[in-house]
């Protein structure tokens, strides 16, 4: 089952914590955003494995951008 | 009193120092970044000077900045507001080394509360009552498993030079503590440059209670009221009121004694706030740390009390005595604060962007802070602090009331924002009777994100 991941508002890419060919599990943190001096984890729904990370760390995203996709 | 004060703060609380300033005659600077300058603080002020780029460490961050900009526009003395420079002690003395008035508390008594560790050991030493801790900074995951081992779980990881509920993490057994022991090293070397942990009691049913104290420029230390500060998500307030429904007279001269106490320690000068843990059934209260600042949360204690605490600061700072003479006034009523954040009411992620419409509720007993009006653009580079809707009542009831109308009344569209959440939380028969907990917003279903610092 593919899985893509997006960006769910405006923010900054904090830190990457998974990297392209890791075996994701479903809820592992893939990339924590910034924004409003928050940090959000972004998960992984169904896991798998991680295809193709499309963001890297001070990259700033739009919502609805795509972060990774899942294979 | 001052001619010119630069208020070093953005959004709704620059903008309410602002009002202020400009009651009492006195000519007031803002500051803003690039992502600001639309903000109706920076037009009501009567004069405004351009920091530099949207990231703080480039404007509301940059204490060079900010002294050059005072020197500039002729000010005597900085607001600090709260936020940003606010609690550092350094910028502080650097205001003063400038030749200006730090509207806020002596550097050394900052200082004296900025470590955990240090406070807590300065407040047990004035008979002030901390949770049972760790008494030296745990640098290692083996330290931290024998005090750990010594205290008992549950446990609440704490940076010790961390504040305000950033980067705390509670830990219910061994496994936990490993796990969050690293992430909050690494999380306070990165926000505080200090890697050092303190591990406390965590004390289940507890309620946040905190003390409004004076520090008056005679050296005498008043006590205004306190606020039960418990509805909070990820460790951080999001409604407050006063008084609490949990502090009887009896509790309260005890929670007022301590919180002079803890003032009288460190040498307190200017408005500060002690904030305790109280366990309601025992009666009993630990020391949790004291804010050396103006907090969020002031307007509900001038709300009751009728003081101006932004005019104490700064009749403090003037050297003059308090607005109210020599008796504290006796508070009346209820109040309570509702934090507007732009975030989903749900989930408690944050939704910048723009506000298409934008109304302030009105009505008996209302008070609204706000940061923003239609057009603006809310940026993701600051916190979500939208505005704070306080409401006042002579009963808790009537303010209960008053609040459930200003919260429907409040039309603000665009961001995503909370008022959804608190149409729920006045209707929550756990908040409404008043016996709640700092556990309640999570039972009525938690959030995800933790927030930054700096």
């Amino acid at each position: 089952m593919a899985e893509e991941i997006r960006a769910e508002m405006v923010a900054n890419v904090w830190k990457v914590v998974a990297a392209a060919g890791d075996t994701i599990a479903a809820g592992d943190t893939i990339v924590i955003l910034e924004s409003m001096k928050m940090e959000i984890p972004v998960l992984a729904e169904d896991g798998g494995t991680l295809v193709e990370l499309t963001v890297s760390e001070g990259d700033v995203v739009q919502e609805g951008d795509l972060i990774a996709r899942l294979g | 009193m001052f001619e010119t004060v630069l208020v070093a703060g953005r959004g709704e609380i620059a903008r309410r120092v602002i009002r202020t300033l400009r009651r009492l005659e006195v000519r007031s600077v803002a500051v803003y970044s690039e992502a600001d300058q639309s903000l109706p603080y920076v037009a009501e002020a009567d004069e405004a000077v351009l920091l530099g780029p949207a990231d703080p460490s480039q404007s509301y961050l940059d204490a060079a900045r900010l002294i050059e900009a005072a020197r500039r526009t002729g000010a005597q003395a900085v607001h600090p507001c709260y936020g940003f420079l606010s609690e550092s002690a350094d910028f502080a003395e650097q205001v003063q080394d400038a030749g200006l008035v730090w509207i806020g508390p002596p550097p050394a008594a900052m200082r004296g509360m900025a470590d955990k560790i240090a406070a807590r050991q300065t407040m047990v030493a004035a008979g002030v009552p901390v949770a049972e801790g760790s008494p030296l900074p745990l640098t290692t995951i083996e330290a931290a498993q024998e005090a750990a081992n010594q205290l008992g779980y549950p446990l609440m990881v704490k940076a010790s030079a961390g504040g305000g509920g950033i980067g705390m993490g509670e830990v219910h057994d061994d496994e936990g503590l490993r796990k969050v022991f690293a992430s909050a090293q690494s999380r306070a070397q990165r926000l505080y440059g200090s890697s050092d942990i303190l591990l406390e009691r965590y004390l289940h049913g507890a309620r946040h209670v905190e003390v409004q104290i004076l520090g008056l420029a005679d050296g005498r230390i008043l006590a205004l009221g306190e606020r039960d500060c418990s509805v909070q998500r990820r460790h951080q307030k999001i409604a407050e009121e006063t008084p609490s429904p949990a502090v009887g007279p009896e509790l309260r001269a005890r929670l007022f004694d301590a919180a002079v106490r803890a003032g009288k320690a460190v040498g307190y000068v200017n408005a500060g706030t002690v904030e305790c843990l109280v366990q309601p059934e025992t009666q009993e209260f630990v020391f949790l740390e004291m804010n050396t600042r103006l907090q969020v949360e002031h307007p509900i204690t001038e709300l009751v009390t009728g003081v101006d605490l932004v005019e104490e600061q700064l009749r403090i700072a003037a050297g003059l005595e308090p607005s109210f003479g020599s008796e504290v006034p006796i508070p009346k009523g209820n109040a309570l604060e509702l934090r507007v954040y732009a975030e989903d009411p749900v989930r408690f992620l944050p939704g910048p962007g723009t506000i298409s419409r934008y109304e302030e509720p009105t009505g008996e007993g209302v008070r609204v802070d706000s940061g923003y009006a239609d057009g603006n653009v809310v940026t993701p580079h600051y916190d979500p602090l939208l505005a704070k809707l306080c409401v006042w009542g002579p009963d808790r009831n009537t303010m209960l009331a008053r609040a459930a109308t200003a919260v429907a009344g409040y039309v603000l569209e665009g961001p995503k924002v909370n008022l959804p959440f608190f149409t729920r939380l006045l209707a929550e028969p756990g908040f409404v009777s008043g016996e709640y907990d700092t556990g309640l917003v999570a039972a009525m279903g938690a959030g995800v994100a933790t927030r930054r610092a700096g």
